[in-house]
C-alpha cells in the first residue's frame, strides 16, 4: 500500500494538516498573471516560492512558465525587500521587456510588512518603469486562503489598476473565468463567439499556457488579454463572474469603480450551471441563444439519456477547488450520481453550506468538509467506500490503494494531459466529462466482469 | 530549428560571452561576467569562477531556497522520519512527492511516510501570536496518529521571522514522546540557493541522528554511499551492484534510506561521495569524528562506475573483493559495450549542453562523452567553487555575508568511537599508488579547454546559449524543459530524468545511451513545420478558371 499508515479510525485534528487540497495564494496569483499579454509575474519573496510555482505549473501544462523573483536573503529579510525589488523591476523592464509586471508578495515578504505600492513609486521616481509600462500588484501572504484566492486577488488588481470608464460604453460582456484551463477560457470564448457576443475574457491564458510547437520560442505568446483591452472593461454592458471566490471579488470591485453591473454565477460545469451561464449570457447581451448552441446542448442530454444506467446511483468522493466542486456536485447528482466526501482545503464555511443545501434532498448525509485535507477524505473512503474518486493527481495514491476509478481533475494534474486543450466547461465540457466519468466505468467493468458477462455493447 | 548544422568553425566563446552579456543592465553585466567564463586550461590550472552567489533579482533563474535544499533534496528520500513543514501550506505542498525519490520498504508493514505531506498550514493568526503551540500541537497529532521513530520539523521564511524556537520544540517533544525529534533551521531565505539548504540538512543529520546505534555489522567490507537520492531508481542499481561485489553498504545518505541506516552509519570502513556538493559536510565531520575517510566516486557513466568499483576494492585491498569486483565490471562492460557502439554510431559528434545541479552537470557528462558527444558548455545551478575549480581552491574561498550565517559545526574525535580505518603507512601505500583522499578535481579539468563555464545559468543566457551553438540535446530542469523545447531542441530533465531511468552503473548508463538516442536522432522534431511552411511558393490561379 502507498498510504498504508492512513488508518480507518479518524482522530480529531487541530494542528496537523496531512495531504493538503490546496496550496499557497502566490501561484494563483502568477497563474493569473499570465493570463495578460506581455505580463511578466514577479514573486516577492525568496527564491524558493517562484522556483516552486513555476515547476507545479511548467508540469500541469507541459508549457514554459516565466516569472521574477526578489531573491530574499537573510539581510532583505531583515531590513526589508525594497532593494531587491527595485533592482528586479529595472532588470525585467531592461532584460525581458514586458509591457507589465505584476508583482504578487510571498509569506516572507508580507510578515516583513513591505508595502509594494510604495516600492512601485520609488522606482517609478527613479525612472525604472519606461514610459507606458505598468506595475501591478497584489497581497498574496500565503498563510491566508489559497491558491484560488490567490487568483482571485490578481484579477481583482487588474481592475483596481487597468479598468476605466471613457463615457462611452462599448457593447462588449466581460466575462471573468475564474481558475480554470486554458482550454476553459478558449471555450468561454468560443460559446460567445457562437452567440454573437463580444466578450473580453480576463485573465486569459488560452495561446499562452496551451501555445502550439514551432521550433521558435518567444518569452511572450500571443495569447492572453491586453492592456489596451483591460481598460475598456469598465464600459462593458456587465460582468458575467464565473465562481464565487475566484471572480467574485473583481466583478464586485469593478462595479464599485466603474458601475459594471455583475451577476456572479457558479463556474458552468455541467447541465445546469452551463443553462444558467447561457440564460445570463444572452439577457445581458440582449441576445437569443443561437441554434447551433442548442445542439450542443442537445448533444449532451442525448449522452445523458443514453447512458444513465451507469451513472445512476454511483457514490463519488470529491477533492479540489470550492467553485469546481459546487457545480461539479451539482451535475453529478443532476445525472443520479451520489457525492458522498466532498473535500476543499480552501477555508471557508459558505462551501459546507453551499454543497449541503445542493444536496439535501439526495445526499442528506454528505460528508463535507471546507478547510479539510486529502487524508480526511482517504479515511472517510475507508469507511463508505466509494465508485469514483475525482480530483488532481495525488488522487491517484488512494485510487490504487483503494481500487477505485479515478477521474483526474483539477489542479495540479500532473501525470496526465488533456486539461490545456479539452474544457470541462459548456455543454462540450459536459460531454467530455460525462464521457470520462462512463469511460472509468465502464473500463471498470470490463476489466472485473465475469467472462460470461463480459459485454461488447454497452 | 529542427535541422541541426554543425558548424565546422570553432566558436569563439569570448565573444559569445560579450553577446551574453551585452543586454543586461551595467551591474547584472559586470556580475555575470564574473560566473561566465572561458574554460582556460592552458597553465594547467582551471580559471577562478564566481559560484554561490546571490542571484540578482529580477532575473529568472534556475535556482530554489534553502528549504528545498534541506526538506525536498537531503531528507526528502527518507521513507520512516515524518517530516513535518512548519510555515503556511504552499512549501509543504510543493515538496510533496515531487522529487521523485523511489523507496522500497523492506515489507508491507515497514513505515513508508514518503507519499505523505504534513504541514501545519500556519494562518494569519500564528504568524501574529506565534507558531510554536501549533507547531508543539502538530508534532503531538503526528505521533499519536502515526507513531513513527523519528519526527523532522523543517522551518520555512515566517518561521525564522516571527522568531519561532522549533529547536525548542523539538526538545521539548523529543523529550516527551521518547522518540527522536529535530528541526531544521532552513528559512528560505538563508544562503543563496538549496546549497545553504543541504548544509543545514547535513549537520542536523550529523548532531541528532548519525551514530547513535552501534550495532556491529556482519558485512567484511562496508560503506556508506554519500550523496545519492534515488532519482529513478539509481541507489538500487548501486546497491545491486555493491551487492554482487560482496561490498556492505551500511547507508546511504539519502536515497533509499531510513533511519535506522543514518543512525548505524557510522560502523563503516569507508564514506564514498556521489554528490560532492550536497554532502561533502557530512563526509568530512564523520571523517573527522569516527575516522572514516572519504573518497569521491561516481556511479555515472559505465567507465566511470568501473572505475569507482575498482577504487574502492583497491581501498579495502583484499584479493577475493578485487576478483569480484574485476568480475562485476567484465560482466557489466560487456553488457554496456554493444549497446554504446550502436548507439555512438549514431550520436558520434553531436552536441550537449549541461546545466543543472551541483554534481549533475559534471557527471553526466561521462555518459555523453561515452558515446561520442562533446559537451559544448556547462554548468551548475548552486554549486560552489570547489566543484568546478576542484577542493584545492577551498582555502582560498571567501567567507560572505550568505555563507557565514550557516552554521559550521565544532567537531572533534569521538573518543569512545573514533577508530583509525587505516594505518598510517597503509595511508602512505594507498597514497603512493595515486589514491586521493578526500578529494573533488571539479568539472573544469575534465572539460574541453575554450568552452564556456556558466555558474547560474539565466533564462536569458540559455536562450542566447542554444541559439549560438544550436547543440543536439540540453540537459536542465522542469522549469527550462519546456522554453529549450519550444525552441525545437530536445531537453532531458536531469533532476527528473523525464520520469524514466535509473542512469546510475552499467544498467543505467545502456538506458541514458538508448535515452539520447531516442532524443537525437529521432524523427518527432521533423514535423514542426508543416508542408505549405517548408514549402513557401505562392499558388494562384486565373480568375478564369473559376
Amino acid at each position: 500500500m502507498l498510504l498504508r499508515h492512513t488508518a480507518k479510525e479518524i482522530a480529531d485534528r487541530e494542528a496537523l494538516v496531512v495531504n493538503p487540497a490546496k496550496t499557497c495564494q502566490p501561484i494563483g496569483a502568477m497563474y493569473a498573471s499570465l493570463g495578460i499579454h506581455k505580463c511578466f509575474p514577479h514573486s516577492h519573496g525568496s527564491q524558493g516560492c517562484c522556483a516552486y510555482h513555476r515547476s507545479a505549473l511548467s508540469r500541469h501544462y507541459k508549457e514554459p512558465v516565466i516569472a521574477g523573483t526578489s531573491s530574499f536573503t537573510e539581510g532583505s529579510s531583515v531590513f526589508g525587500g525594497q532593494a531587491n525589488l527595485l533592482e528586479a523591476i529595472n532588470n525585467i523592464f531592461t532584460i525581458y521587456d514586458p509591457e507589465v509586471i505584476a508583482v504578487h508578495t510571498t509569506c516572507l515578504s508580507e510578515t516583513i510588512g513591505d508595502d509594494v505600492p510604495q516600492i512601485v513609486n520609488k522606482a517609478r521616481e527613479e525612472g525604472k518603469v519606461p514610459k507606458g509600462k505598468y506595475v501591478i500588484h497584489v497581497n498574496t501572504p500565503s498563510y491566508v486562503g489559497s491558491h484560488i484566492t490567490g487568483f482571485s486577488g490578481m484579477v481583482k488588481s487588474m481592475v483596481a489598476y487597468f479598468a476605466e470608464n471613457s463615457g462611452k460604453k462599448q457593447k462588449q460582456v466581460n466575462i471573468i473565468p475564474g481558475f480554470v484551463e486554458p482550454s476553459d477560457m478558449r471555450e468561454l470564448k468560443r460559446i460567445c463567439s457562437e452567440m454573437g457576443i463580444k466578450t473580453v475574457v480576463f485573465p486569459d491564458t488560452s495561446g499562452v499556457l496551451d501555445s502550439p510547437q514551432t521550433g521558435r520560442y518567444q518569452l511572450y505568446p500571443k495569447g492572453g488579454v491586453t492592456v489596451k483591452t483591460l481598460k475598456t472593461i469598465g464600459d462593458s454592458m456587465g460582468t458575467i463572474a464565473l465562481g464565487q471566490l475566484a471572480s467574485g471579488p473583481a466583478a464586485k470591485a469593478l462595479d464599485a469603480k466603474c458601475k459594471v453591473k455583475y451577476e456572479i454565477l457558479g463556474l458552468p460545469i455541467g447541465l445546469n450551471a452551463t443553462d444558467r451561464f447561457i440564460d445570463a449570457l444572452r439577457k445581458m447581451a440582449g441576445v437569443s441563444v443561437p441554434e447551433s448552441i442548442d445542439e450542443e446542448r442537445g448533444q449532451l442530454i442525448d449522452i445523458l439519456t443514453d447512458m444513465h444506467q451507469y451513472f445512476f446511483n454511483k457514490k463519488v468522493a470529491l477533492f479540489g477547488d470550492p467553485d469546481h466542486l459546487v457545480s461539479l456536485v451539482e451535475f453529478l447528482s443532476d445525472i443520479g450520481m451520489k457525492p458522498v466526501h466532498i473535500v476543499t482545503g480552501t477555508p471557508g464555511a459558505k462551501f459546507e453550506t453551499r454543497v449541503r443545501e445542493i444536496l439535501k434532498d439526495k445526499v442528506p448525509d454528505v460528508n463535507v468538509r471546507a478547510a479539510g485535507d486529502v487524508f480526511l477524505l482517504h479515511q472517510w473512503i475507508k469507511n463508505a467506500p466509494v465508485d469514483l474518486l475525482i480530483g488532481n493527481t495525488y488522487g491517484k495514491y488512494i485510487a490504487r490503494d483503494e481500487d477505485i476509478p479515478f477521474l483526474r481533475m483539477g489542479f495540479p494534474v500532473f501525470d496526465r494531459i488533456g486539461h490545456s486543450y479539452f474544457p470541462t466547461l459548456g455543454y462540450k465540457g459536459a460531454m467530455r466529462l460525462a464521457e470520462r466519468i462512463l469511460n472509468a466505468f465502464l473500463d471498470r467493468q470490463d476489466r472485473d466482469a465475469p467472462e460470461e458477462s463480459f459485454e461488447l455493447v454497452m | 530549428m529542427p535541422e541541426n548544422k554543425h558548424r565546422s568553425a570553432p566558436i569563439d566563446t569570448a565573444g559569445v560571452k560579450e553577446e551574453l552579456l551585452k543586454s543586461y543592465p551595467a551591474k547584472v553585466a559586470r556580475k555575470r561576467a564574473k560566473q561566465i567564463v572561458v574554460n582556460d586550461l592552458a597553465g594547467g590550472e582551471s580559471p577562478e569562477i564566481n559560484a554561490n552567489v546571490r542571484t540578482i533579482p529580477g532575473i529568472i533563474t534556475q535556482r530554489g531556497c534553502t528549504y528545498a535544499g534541506c526538506k525536498g533534496v537531503v531528507l526528502g528520500p527518507t521513507r520512516d522520519i515524518l517530516n513535518i513543514t512548519h510555515g503556511p501550506v504552499g512549501c509543504g505542498f510543493y515538496s510533496w512527492l515531487t522529487r521523485r525519490n523511489q523507496t522500497r520498504p523492506g515489507s508491507a508493514d515497514e513505515e513508508n511516510f514518503m507519499m505523505y505531506c504534513f504541514t501545519t498550514d500556519m494562518q494569519e493568526e500564528e504568524i501574529v501570536f506565534g507558531g510554536e503551540k501549533k507547531l508543539r500541537k502538530a508534532v503531538q497529532e503526528a505521533y499519536d496518529i502515526f507513531k513513527p521513530k523519528a519526527i523532522g520539523i523543517f522551518s520555512t521564511c515566517p518561521v525564522g521571522l516571527i522568531g519561532d524556537d522549533v529547536h525548542s520544540v523539538a526538545r521539548d517533544m523529543k523529550e516527551k514522546l521518547g522518540i527522536n525529534v529535530f528541526g531544521f533551521s532552513c528559512e528560505g531565505y538563508k544562503g543563496v540557493s538549496q546549497s545553504a539548504g543541504h548544509h543545514i540538512a547535513n549537520n542536523q543529520l550529523f548532531k541528532h541522528v548519525i551514530g547513535l546505534d552501534d550495532t556491529k555489522s556482519k558485512a567484511k567490507f562496508r560503506i556508506n554511499m554519500l550523496g545519492e537520492y534515488n532519482i529513478g531508481g539509481d541507489a538500487f542499481v548501486i546497491e545491486e551492484l555493491l551487492e554482487k561485489c560482496g561490498i556492505g553498504l551500511v547507508a546511504t545518505f539519502s536515497g533509499n534510506s531510513t533511519y535506522d541506516k543514518f543512525a548505524n552509519s557510522h560502523i563503516a570502513d569507508l564514506n564514498c561521495v556521489m554528490c560532492h556538493r550536497s554532502i561533502n559536510y557530512v563526509a568530512d565531520m564523520m571523517e573527522e569524528k569516527y575516522g572514516i575517510p572519504w573518497i569521491k566516486v561516481n556511479f555515472i557513466g559505465a567507465e566511470a562506475t568501473a572505475k569507482s568499483l575498482k577504487k574502492i576494492a583497491e581501498y579495502f585491498d583484499d584479493k577475493g573483493l578485487s576478483e569480484k569486483v574485476a568480475e562485476a565490471v567484465s560482466a557489466g562492460m560487456a553488457e554496456v559495450k554493444a549497446v554504446r557502439e550502436d548507439v555512438r554510431s549514431r550520436c558520434e559528434g553531436k552536441t550537449a549542453m549541461l546545466f543543472v545541479g551541483g554534481s549533475r552537470a559534471h557527471h553526466y557528462q561521462e555518459l555523453f562523452r561515452e558515446i561520442g558527444m562533446k559537451t559544448v558548455s556547462a554548468g551548475y545551478e548552486f554549486a560552489h567553487r570547489d566543484d568546478y575549480e576542484g577542493r584545492k581552491v577551498l582555502p582560498t574561498i571567501k567567507v560572505d555575508a550568505d555563507s557565514r550565517n550557516i552554521e559550521e559545526l565544532k567537531v572533534e574525535k569521538d573518543p569512545g568511537k573514533f577508530r583509525a580505518r587505516k594505518s598510517e603507512e597503509e595511508l602512505k601505500k594507498l597514497s603512493g599508488r595515486g589514491f586521493e583522499w578526500k578529494d573533488y578535481n571539479g568539472m573544469m579539468p575534465d572539460m574541453e579547454s575554450g568552452a564556456l563555464i556558466i555558474d547560474d545559468i539565466s533564462h536569458h543566457e540559455t536562450e542566447r546559449m542554444i541559439e549560438i551553438y544550436k547543440p543536439d540535446v540540453f540537459c536542465a530542469g522542469i522549469k527550462e524543459k519546456y522554453i529549450i523545447q519550444k525552441m525545437g531542441i530536445p531537453c532531458k530533465q536531469l533532476h527528473s530524468y523525464d520520469y524514466g531511468g535509473p542512469y546510475a552503473g552499467f544498467k543505467g548508463a545502456v538506458n541514458f545511451y538508448r535515452e539520447i538516442d531516442r532524443m537525437v536522432n529521432n524523427g518527432i522534431w521533423k514535423f514542426i513545420k508543416s508542408p505549405w511552411q517548408a514549402n513557401t511558393c505562392l499558388v494562384g490561379k486565373f480568375a478564369s478558371e473559376d
